[in-house]
């Protein structure tokens, strides 16, 4: 925001600007303090977060800046009544608890505006262009899509920015990813960011920031740049961005927490000039071809072992190979499935659900196939209702479940039973992440809903054209 | 938390790259809401890891492979690790936020060149104990002395034992204060639900 007044400086990364935008203090032991505008709170990250606090005799600085939701551990099959699970049921009161105590606001469990943190804040406009944000989640970097500086920390950290709005950050390199062409039909920022990370590796972007650019990314909507934005650590980077534009300022305008009359145009200003300069220099950069991208599927238990839906197994990891059951030299295509997913941070939202819709439309889920879709918000359960999308896949035999992470963690009563195979939309198919010893094959909506219908891993492009 | 001492202890080795957070703590065991007593959850469902770390007595040092604590930002990971007994782990690089994770934790998160690891890991194995040094970034083994980094400010802080909120609060409570009277002007929208105090 200083940055607004200081416009004859050198040229900078977006990334760049938003840490200068941010910074209190320039430290000398390599981190900066940097200022955080914005606290999401879920139930699972933060109760040793409050003790932080108790421990310390602090209070919590901005209490307006937080915002407190239970979106991990609660169930999704049932809503109404007490959580049934003791563990699930204290842990969800004790951060209702936690936020009266602190003046945080909470939203219930039962409220319109529940969901997970990650789909509700950008709902509710609580997620800005120019802002930093934290939650104690690591998939934080969704609300990058933005042209937020958001990032994921942990509980301690959670405390700290409770207590002082601030935090000890290392200021990363600048990574760009750039996106030439367009993609082909049915597929999506989902299989752009698999792409990535089976190029770059899982730990491939440590240290950098990520800015999405090209046009691929330019044509997206928010809700596709959110999924794209969601992996990024998945490739290691805690930051990913895309510039704001005027789908993001469409997408935003009138939102409950959005600024409104005079204050909108003013944020739109500053919210304009929130981009890379033409000759911002990028420590890296990565150069993919969108048309190229065939839709993506992960074989293996970590996210950046991933291929092309048209491909063979490749040789290993033996282990990864071992934990999924699968053969290198074989097709990935026609691999049995037992569970289908559409959730997550990740593929939750409206969009998602309608490109599943349309795909499963007048079709119905292959025999043995359990497939379930949990919006990612109570607002997008409503809007996708009233848009008779549930309808359409209870017709093809999806369960249609409340929202929260449900199969994404399977941490809240949703699993996946043992050596079951699952296709899903989350974002992470490490061993044991849908259930102990469940195997993980991560894909788009579209490929999720195709996969489901046909009972096997197939090219959403050739079976559903 | 009390600074860090130097210490000499023998090292267990988990040669695999990408061991992330779910492996180290299952997501499963999150409901639990303290943070002590989580080291039963370490590493839950890989027994034959937990056996052979029994059957080594137990090493405070863990000498890990590449990324390692990669995904989530679950502290439960580097709280259960503390419960099980250990105090330092080196690897070739870390998930980020676990390794933040580890400073606040009084925990060493040492990164290693993976050519110096490997030499040290195979002297680990042979039963070799490891003289760690934070100040020096250093570990003695063997007679040989290997290099590892932990980031400056992260270092300050373990050495000291420092907690970093309320030293923020002592240090930096005036520079705080400031900048937020900067940002009211400059970017009003970000505080429109705030009266000036
Ligand atoms: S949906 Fe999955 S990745 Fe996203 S916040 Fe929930 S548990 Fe984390």
């Amino acid at each position: 925001m200083r940055d607004v007044m200081t416009s004859q400086s050198a040229p900078k990364t977006l990334y760049d600007r938003l840490w200068d935008a941010h910074t209190v203090v320039r430290g000398d032991a390599g981190k900066d303090l940097i200022y955080i505008d914005r606290h999401l709170l879920h139930e699972v990250s933060t109760p040793q977060s409050f003790e932080l606090l108790r421990d310390n005799a602090l209070t919590v600085r901005r209490p307006v800046t937080q915002l407190a939701v239970p979106d991990h551990a609660v169930p999704t099959s049932e809503r109404g009544g007490a959580i049934k699970g003791e563990l699930a049921r204290k842990q969800v009161a004790l951060l209702e608890a936690n936020c009266a105590e602190f003046g945080i606001e909470y939203l219930a469990l039962e409220g319109e505006r529940q969901g997970i943190v990650h789909v509700i804040s950008p709902e509710q406009g609580f997620t800005m262009p120019g802002i930093s944000l934290v939650c104690g989640d690591s998939h934080t970097a969704t609300h990058g899509a933005f042209g937020a500086l958001a990032f994921g920390i942990g509980a301690s950290e959670c405390g700290t920015v409770m207590a002082t709005q601030t935090l000890w950050q290392a200021r990363n390199r600048n990574l760009r990813v750039h996106y030439a062409g367009q993609l082909q039909p049915h597929v999506t920022t989902k299989d752009m960011i698999l792409a990535l990370i089976g190029t770059i590796g899982a730990g491939g972007g440590i240290g950098h920031a990520i800015e999405f650019t090209g046009e691929a990314v330019r044509a997206a909507s928010i809700e596709a740049r959110m999924t794209l934005c969601n992996m990024g650590i998945e490739a290691g980077s805690r930051v990913a961005l895309v510039a704001p534009d005027e789908t993001t300022f469409a997408w935003l305008k009138g939102r409950p927490r959005a600024p409104q009359g005079a204050m909108w145009d003013q944020a739109v200003a500053w919210w304009r000039t929130l981009r890379s300069d033409d000759d911002a220099v990028f420590d890296r950069t990565v150069e993919i071809d969108a048309a190229a991208i065939a839709p993506q599927v992960t074989f293996g238990t970590s996210p950046d072992q991933v291929m092309a839906v048209d491909g063979t197994v490749p040789a290993g990891p033996a282990r990864a190979l071992d934990y999924m059951g699968l053969e290198a030299g074989k097709p990935i295509a026609g691999i049995g499935i037992d569970y289908a997913f559409i959730g997550s941070c990740t593929n939750s939202r409206i969009e998602d659900l309608r490109a599943a819709a349309g795909i499963i439309r007048g079709r119905h889920v292959a025999e043995g196939v359990t497939a379930m879709v949990v919006p990612g918000s109570t607002v997008t359960k409503h809007q996708a209702e009233a848009e008779g999308l549930d309808k359409v896949f209870e017709a093809a035999g999806f369960a249609w479940h409340h929202a929260g992470c449900s199969l994404c963690v399977a941490m809240n009563g949703d699993f996946v039973p043992e050596g079951k195979r699952s296709i899903s939309t989350s974002n992470r198919n490490f061993e044991g992440r849908q259930g102990a010893g469940a195997r993980t094959h991560l894909a788009s909506p579209a490929m999720v809903a195709a996969a489901a219908i046909a009972g096997r891993i197939v090219d959403v492009r050739k079976e559903f054209a | 938390m009390p600074g860090f001492t130097p210490f000499t202890a023998p090292a267990f080795v988990l040669d695999e790259d990408d061991v992330d957070t779910d492996i180290i703590f299952p997501a499963r065991f999150l409901l639990h809401t303290e943070r002590k007593g989580l080291g039963r959850f370490a590493f839950h469902d890989r027994p034959a890891l937990l056996e052979a770390y029994e059957a080594a007595d137990k090493p405070p040092v863990l000498l890990a492979g590449a990324n390692f604590g990669c995904g989530s930002s679950r502290e439960h990971a580097v709280w259960s690790l503390d419960g099980m007994g250990l105090t330092a782990v080196f690897a070739p690089s870390f998930g980020e936020i676990f390794r933040g994770n580890c400073a606040n934790n009084g925990m060493v998160a040492g990164m290693m060149e993976p050519a110096t690891l490997a030499a040290l890991q195979a002297l680990a194995k042979t039963g070799n104990d490891l003289s760690i040094d934070l100040a020096a970034q250093t570990v003695t083994c063997a007679g040989q002395e290997f290099a590892f980094t932990v980031p400056d400010s992260d270092r300050e802080m373990l050495l000291a034992g420092w907690n970093n909120t309320t030293r923020i609060l002592a240090l930096h409570g005036q520079d705080i204060t400031a900048f937020e009277k900067a940002q009211r002007s400059a970017a009003p929208w970000l505080w429109t639900e705030e009266t000036e105090a």
